[in-house]
């Protein structure tokens, strides 16, 4: 009888007071967090003692000795892991940029077939995008690098655009650019992109204020084109080319010197990116183009607007609105995607750090963490980005 | 009357018995060019200067097609055709240039593919080397689909998959009544039993260990589990993030947030190479089981995002009137949130799932080898060097049919849900 008037009285309090149903499950989610968490760690102690390991991250000061075929930065085996991991995350940014800049183009290219009057480019687009979306990355990714570009011919057969590039089956040889003065040229640059920032505020006051047109877009392009010019006239900038040269290094052996090369594994990589990437951008240009009602563009049309203006000022504003944040998606699965190089031996960030950086070290825990915590930071970085630029655009409601 | 014909003028209907020959003729033209060049290396415009010649075929079909641009013509193929590939000049010419790409493309790529392959043989002598080997895939094609499993042993993954179709059609074909055992059977109770089949070290079965699964098999055996626990798990987390409780809430989005930032690699290397630090000291896991609870923690957050659009689909009508009835938290998203939200999220799911079959070849970084791994693997063997398009040829068929079919049916899926709405 006791024991069941406390059981009454028990529930009847657990019902009543809501204040601790609330709290009740949280206490119980950050007690169940700390548990897991603590249990983890005094694990991880205890495997690591065993193992003579201690946990820290002085290794990211001492001697990497071990070499990278590509890197964008100097870099050889006495330089630090630290500079070698600064080695695979540019490696990483630079494939995710030529991956992304290609997947837009073709993307915006495939998506505006697909909606083409034409049957046959609309179907042909279909295909592209059914074809390559229902391949997995990596399969793609394979045949780019073991059985396309392999099948390229030797350096002594290699193909010739125009005497200046040579693409063989050790990777595309290009011209290198060499600068003097390359400073000043970058700096030219940046300060005629914040001039054309100027030139669009004065533009946009001026048309609110008096309703008067700037032809902006000229004037920023006379600016770009403009000023870097002149660093070359009279800045002393200037820049000369490295062509690439076939040397017989034996008797059998071709092989080019000079300019710079771009290794097959980064161009497997960037097309299995690109046009894998480039299903999913098309589609979501479709999405946004159809998303426009044709009302919009014949209202443009009935306001006296040209045919040019109706696109850049009325539909295009609205289609992007669509078309950017699952773009941006995309852009982050590239990026994570880019990962994928590991697979082919092209020194990203995972095969550098999380792979021969780790074998040497053996320290599983930190090198994993930081190479997670890499790619949560480009992620971030992209997605705040890209959430600035949708805020900007978004519809300003009053 | 050779004043009255202008040859560059634009075709009008009253001409129609003069512009359709000359087009159709410009048309055949382009095409026999472009044939004879592509397949019997005869030019017939070699007498042109060089940059002509190469373009003549463009230049003639564009002719052909501008002749033949004529509106009304009263004919009606000649009036779809117009409509449909050849409305202005700029997409005559695509038409065009894409169907040259075609001609000179197809043939070489079905003779590779078909005509000059071998099918039937054992040994990669017998390749003639003209065409594709398909001997490669047939020889290898056990190992494929099977891993590195013993061949006495297959017929134990061909009975859980016969079983799992098996039990798939009785749903479909038994009283509604006995559906729901059969789906709890199927979800909870059959895995199990699979797994024991496929697995073995008791019943008398022969014990396989998990190295030596593989293939197309393995694919499916680690989609199927992961589908199967993550979909729980991003319930849970789906509502958890919509929870008012703020530490259950920034948990969730904190879990969800991370999964869905770093990259499927980086997870699997987790599980393969950190994850062991973690556990006490002396025990082990199946590095198969590990990477799975790691695909499952994966997809678990993309599920969740997905189930979490379908709860902010349902109108706030829906809670209102659970709670009004008198309805708890569970007993409200059980009764009368859930069943909603998931009907509507049917094909976002299907799409995870296809997004979840699509990465699972990436269990090859850390030696799992399922179908491409097993192609990888075959085609570094020294009897048989140098297949390897074949190989990838061959999965990217498996792996389209597979994928393509699936998002069909989500497509199929997603117009059946939108309709009722």
């Amino acid at each position: 009888m006791n024991i069941k008037n406390t059981t009454k009285g028990f529930t009847d309090f657990f019902k009543d007071n809501s204040k601790i149903r609330n709290y009740l499950p949280q206490i119980l989610t950050l007690l169940f967090i700390v548990f897991l968490i603590g249990y983890f760690t005094y694990n991880a102690q205890v495997n690591m003692d065993n193992r003579g390991i201690d946990f820290g991250f002085h290794f990211w000061g001492q001697e990497a000795s071990f070499d990278i075929q590509f890197s964008l930065i100097e870099y050889d085996g006495s330089h630090s892991y630290g500079r070698a991991y600064l080695v695979g995350l540019l490696n990483t940014i630079l494939v995710a940029v030529i991956g992304i800049f290609f997947a837009t183009i073709l993307g915006i290219i495939i998506g505006v077939s697909r909606l083409s009057s034409n049957y046959l480019i609309s179907r042909v687009a279909e295909w592209y995008i059914e074809i390559f979306r229902n391949i997995p990355l990596l399969l793609q990714l394979f045949f780019w690098y073991f059985a396309a570009l392999r099948a390229l011919p030797l350096p002594k057969e290699a193909i010739n655009f125009f005497d200046v590039s040579f693409l063989s089956v050790k990777g595309l040889y290009i011209p290198k650019f060499i600068w003097t003065n390359f400073d000043i040229f970058i700096y030219s640059i940046i300060a005629a992109i914040i001039s054309i920032i100027f030139v669009y505020n004065y533009a946009r006051k001026k048309q609110e204020q008096t309703g008067t047109q700037t032809p902006k877009f000229l004037i920023s392009l006379g600016i770009i084109i403009v000023l870097p010019l002149l660093t070359f006239l009279i800045g002393g900038v200037s820049l000369s080319f490295e062509y690439p040269i076939l040397k017989q290094m034996s008797e059998t052996i071709f092989n080019y010197v000079g300019g710079a090369k771009i290794i097959p594994e980064l161009m497997a990589l960037a097309a299995a990116l690109s046009l894998y990437t480039a299903t999913f951008i098309a589609e979501c240009v479709r999405a946004g183009i159809l998303g426009v009602s044709k009302g919009q563009k014949e209202a443009a049309g009935s306001l006296g607007l040209t045919t040019g203006q109706i696109l850049r000022l009325v539909v295009m504003p609205q289609a992007l609105r669509i078309i950017i944040p699952p773009t941006t998606n995309q852009y982050l699965n590239l990026t994570k995607n880019s990962s994928l190089a590991a697979a082919i031996a092209y020194p990203d960030i995972v095969l550098v750090f999380a792979g021969t950086a780790m074998m040497q070290t053996g320290r599983a825990i930190e090198i994993v963490s930081i190479t997670m915590a890499t790619y949560l930071t480009l992620s971030i970085a992209i997605s705040i980005l890209m959430n600035w630029y949708n805020k900007k655009i978004a519809i300003k409601e009053k | 009357m050779i004043k009255k014909i202008n040859i560059l003028g634009t075709p009008t209907q009253d001409k129609l018995n003069l512009f359709v020959p000359m087009g159709i003729f410009f048309i055949i033209l382009g095409f026999l060019d472009v044939i004879l060049n592509a397949h019997f290396k005869i030019n017939l415009t070699s007498f042109l200067p060089i940059w002509l010649n190469y373009f003549a075929p463009l230049i003639f079909g564009f002719l052909g097609l501008h002749y033949i641009r004529i509106e009304f013509s009263g004919i009606k193929i000649l009036d779809n055709l117009n409509k449909n590939i050849n409305s202005n000049g700029f997409n005559a010419l695509l038409t065009l240039l894409i169907l040259f790409v075609l001609i000179q493309n197809i043939p070489p790529l079905l003779n590779w593919l078909f005509f000059d392959a071998d099918f039937i043989g054992t040994s990669k002598e017998e390749c003639s080397r003209e065409g594709a080997c398909w001997i490669f895939v047939n020889v290898w094609l056990k190992r494929f689909i099977y891993g590195l499993y013993p061949n006495a042993e297959i017929w134990r993954i061909n009975l859980s998959f016969l079983l799992l179709i098996g039990f798939i059609i009785a749903g479909f074909l038994v009283p509604v009544k006995a559906k729901k055992y059969i789906i709890i059977f199927l979800l909870f109770v059959f895995p199990f039993i699979a797994m024991n089949l496929i697995s073995g070290g008791n019943f008398g079965l022969e014990w396989v260990e998990t190295a030596a699964w593989g293939g197309l098999s393995l694919t499916f055996i680690i989609s199927i589990f992961a589908l199967l626990f993550c979909f729980p798990i991003g319930m849970f987390l789906a509502l958890g993030r919509r929870s008012s409780a703020p530490i259950i809430r920034y948990s969730s989005i904190g879990f969800i947030e991370f999964w869905r930032g770093v990259p499927l690699i980086t997870v699997l290397f987790m599980a393969s190479v950190m994850f062991p630090m973690f556990l006490p000291d002396g025990t082990y896991m199946d590095k198969l089981v590990r990477v799975i609870i790691a695909i499952t923690l994966f997809e678990a957050a993309y599920m969740a995002e997905v189930i979490r659009g379908g709860l902010q689909a349902l109108p706030r009508g829906q809670y209102d009137a659970g709670k009004s009835l008198g309805m708890g938290y569970w007993r409200m998203h059980l009764l009368v949130i859930l069943p909603q939200a998931l009907k509507l999220v049917i094909p976002g799911v299907a799409n995870t799932f296809l997004a979840l079959v699509k990465d699972t070849p990436l269990i090859l970084v850390v030696g799992l080898l399922e179908l491409v791994g097993m192609i990888d693997m075959a085609k570094s063997n020294p009897d048989w060097l140098g297949f390897a398009t074949e190989g990838y040829i061959f999965a990217g068929v498996v792996f389209w049919i597979i994928c393509f079919n699936m998002s069909r049916y989500s497509q199929r899926l997603e117009r059946r849900y939108k309709t009722d709405r």
